[in-house]
């Protein structure tokens, strides 16, 4: 909340609220953004089936039992068996942990090799800005999905290497947010005022710069989250994550694939599943910009 | 249209490409080893004498130092040879014309299906009187925005091609087993041209010649469509670039979904194989197409936009 009090006098003026018990303010919250309240739900469940799957899905992920092969949706099996008999929600739970993993390395990647790209480009300007920025302007020119590509033939299989090519094929956007929020934060008065009293650069740099300059690349974060959960996925739909037996969001779309005619559910849950956390996701992200965000 | 002006853009955009290649290269043939892929390819098995491992370098040119090889292919990629596939030995180029002409179907059908959708979304969304309408029809972008692109196809397929029966669920014969890959690979495009419009459209509706416009006594519907269209369609001509290359990336995933034959489909075993030059060829496809229809539309603003002048290029 402190964020809310440091905004200047150039941004939209907060509708004056009388001061109430903090209660009574959060219940009015929950009241009237319920599809938020959703959505931080959504997230917390993925985030827990990522860390104990066993919680919502005590069953064996790769436990076949013949006898109850294709099921549909039902009691028992809220999404259904599988070709081989396995239950499609445990296979869902316990996949969590390999696509999140996946997704985190992804925003990582992306958060420290573009945050430090713009940040660098932004805070020594010159000719290291020129430079940086272009290569940034090439990596735009190719969508992200086939600079992804290119990095998994070289780099090769696996759901780390796919993270990474994913991560790396965003990082072109973090750079460029961050070098817009470091030039803007280095024109301000503290900065002068820090320069002027004579603190070395990196004291600069990482205790007035950074801190506030990080605003609008974190909330970015938040919304490449969700698309670094639909590209992970994509890729290990396309077949290039991980190996058949382990369960992940986008390969066991893929596997479901084949019985599509006669059972949907297969297909269907893992990617209803993908979908829900990437709304949710998105949709706590277009909060935080609000709050976050600068006005773009 | 000044002739230092279209020189700078032309010199930018073949630097833009030139780098595209550098850093095409760098990942491709230094993060890689190309020369275990040629053996994994050629041996079948079977272990390589030395001599034959050799061979294969020379044969692909990877015996030469890598400034060397940089060189020499940049020097032979200007003049349109782009190398030749690891896998089957076929010229990269050929085999990228090969699988051109039905990526270009379902990237056209897509495009239209896009600007369409996306236009009439965004437009209704405008227009609507109904508070909720306009809420509920400005959601549906980032709604279409969040669905993995390869489960919407299959689910495509499962309910008008397995339930209902009306499209082939695969392949690529005749216009009606377009649709289905057409609708999948505008709902992303779509949304993103939806979002894009409904800003313009509002800053145009904002604007004084919609209020003299008003005052004059046209109709709501006259104003949004002859006289703020027009002005808020090109702001979102400048995404035109990103669309572009979205939809033929979006190939990838579309024609493996819809097992159609194209780009797409040649690309993702050309990543299965590590068949390097091939990746580097659609890799660089997609930046030059990026580039040309940047440039274009760049060419074109001063034309439908009188108020930007060359002279000093945004």
């Amino acid at each position: 909340m402190t964020e809310l009090l440091e905004r200047g006098p150039d941004r939209a003026p907060l509708p004056a609220r009388p001061a109430e018990p903090g209660r009574g303010r959060l219940l009015r919250f929950l009241r009237r953004r319920p599809g938020l309240v959703i959505s931080v739900l959504v997230i917390v469940v993925v985030l827990v089936s990522a860390v104990f799957p066993q919680l919502f899905a005590p069953g064996d992920p790769n436990l076949a039992v013949t006898a109850e092969r294709s099921l549909p949706p039902g009691p028992g099996h809220w999404f259904g068996t599988d070709y081989l008999g396995r239950d499609v929600w445990t296979r869902v739970v316990h996949g969590t942990a390999l696509s999140l993993q996946a997704t985190l390395i992804a925003v990582a990647v992306a958060l420290v090799v573009g945050g430090l790209i713009g940040l660098l480009a932004g805070f020594v300007g010159r000719w290291v800005d020129e430079g940086l920025m272009r290569l940034v302007d090439v990596l735009l020119a190719i969508p992200p999905i086939l600079l992804a590509l290119a990095l998994i033939a070289a780099l090769g299989f696996g759901t780390t290497n796919v993270a990474i090519a994913v991560g790396v094929a965003s990082v072109a956007q973090f750079a460029r947010v961050m070098r817009a929020e470091t030039l803007r934060v280095r024109g301000t008065v503290y900065v002068e005022a820090a320069r002027a009293v004579g603190t070395r650069w990196w004291v600069t740099l990482g205790r007035h710069v950074l801190p506030n300059a990080a605003g609008p690349v974190l909330v970015l974060a938040v919304l490449e989250f969700g698309l670094a959960i639909l590209a992970v996925s994509s890729l290990s739909f396309l077949g290039y994550g991980a190996p058949p037996p382990a369960p992940e969001w986008g390969s066991l779309v893929a596997e479901g694939r084949n019985y599509l005619a006669t059972a949907w559910w297969m297909c269907a849950m893992p990617g209803l599943t993908i979908a829900a956390t990437v709304l949710a996701v998105n949709r706590v992200s277009k909060a935080l910009d609000g709050e976050w965000g600068r006005d773009r | 249209m000044s002739g230092p002006y279209l020189l700078r853009r032309l010199a930018a955009a073949v630097g833009v490409l030139w780098a595209a290649y550098t850093v095409s290269f760098a990942v491709l043939y230094l993060l890689a080893d190309p020369v275990a892929t040629l053996v994994a390819r050629a041996s079948d098995g079977t272990t390589l004498t030395t001599a034959e491992l050799d061979a294969l370098r020379v044969q692909y040119g990877l015996d030469q130092p890598v400034p060397v090889q940089y060189l020499d292919r940049l020097w032979a990629a200007l003049q349109g040879d782009l190398g030749t596939s690891f896998v089957n030995g076929q010229p990269v180029t050929s085999a990228i014309g090969e699988a051109l002409p039905p990526t270009l179907q379902i990237a056209s059908a897509g495009l239209v299906l896009a600007v369409v959708l996306g236009a009439g979304v965004a437009l209704t969304a405008t227009y609507a009187r109904s508070r909720w309408l306009a809420q509920a029809l400005m959601g549906l972008p980032s709604l279409a925005v969040s669905l993995p692109v390869f489960w919407v196809g299959l689910m495509l397929v499962q309910l008008f091609s397995f339930q209902l029966g009306w499209l082939p669920a695969v392949g690529a014969r005749g216009p009606e087993a377009l649709i289905l890959p057409a609708i999948t690979l505008a709902l992303p495009t779509g949304a993103l041209i939806a979002q894009v419009l409904v800003k313009s459209m509002g800053q145009a509706l904002a604007e004084p010649y919609v209020t003299t416009a008003r005052a004059k006594g046209v109709g709501p519907l006259a104003v949004h469509l002859r006289h703020a269209l027009g002005n808020a369609a090109i702001p979102a001509l400048t995404v035109l670039g990103y669309v572009t290359g979205n939809l033929l990336a979006g190939t990838v995933v579309v024609e493996t979904v819809f097992t159609r034959p194209g780009l797409g489909r040649i690309t993702v075993s050309a990543v299965a194989d590590q068949d390097i030059p091939l990746v580097q060829g659609v890799v660089l496809l997609a930046a030059f197409v990026f580039v040309v229809v940047n440039l274009v539309v760049d060419l074109l603003y001063p034309l439908l936009d009188p108020r930007v002048s060359q002279a000093v290029p945004a």
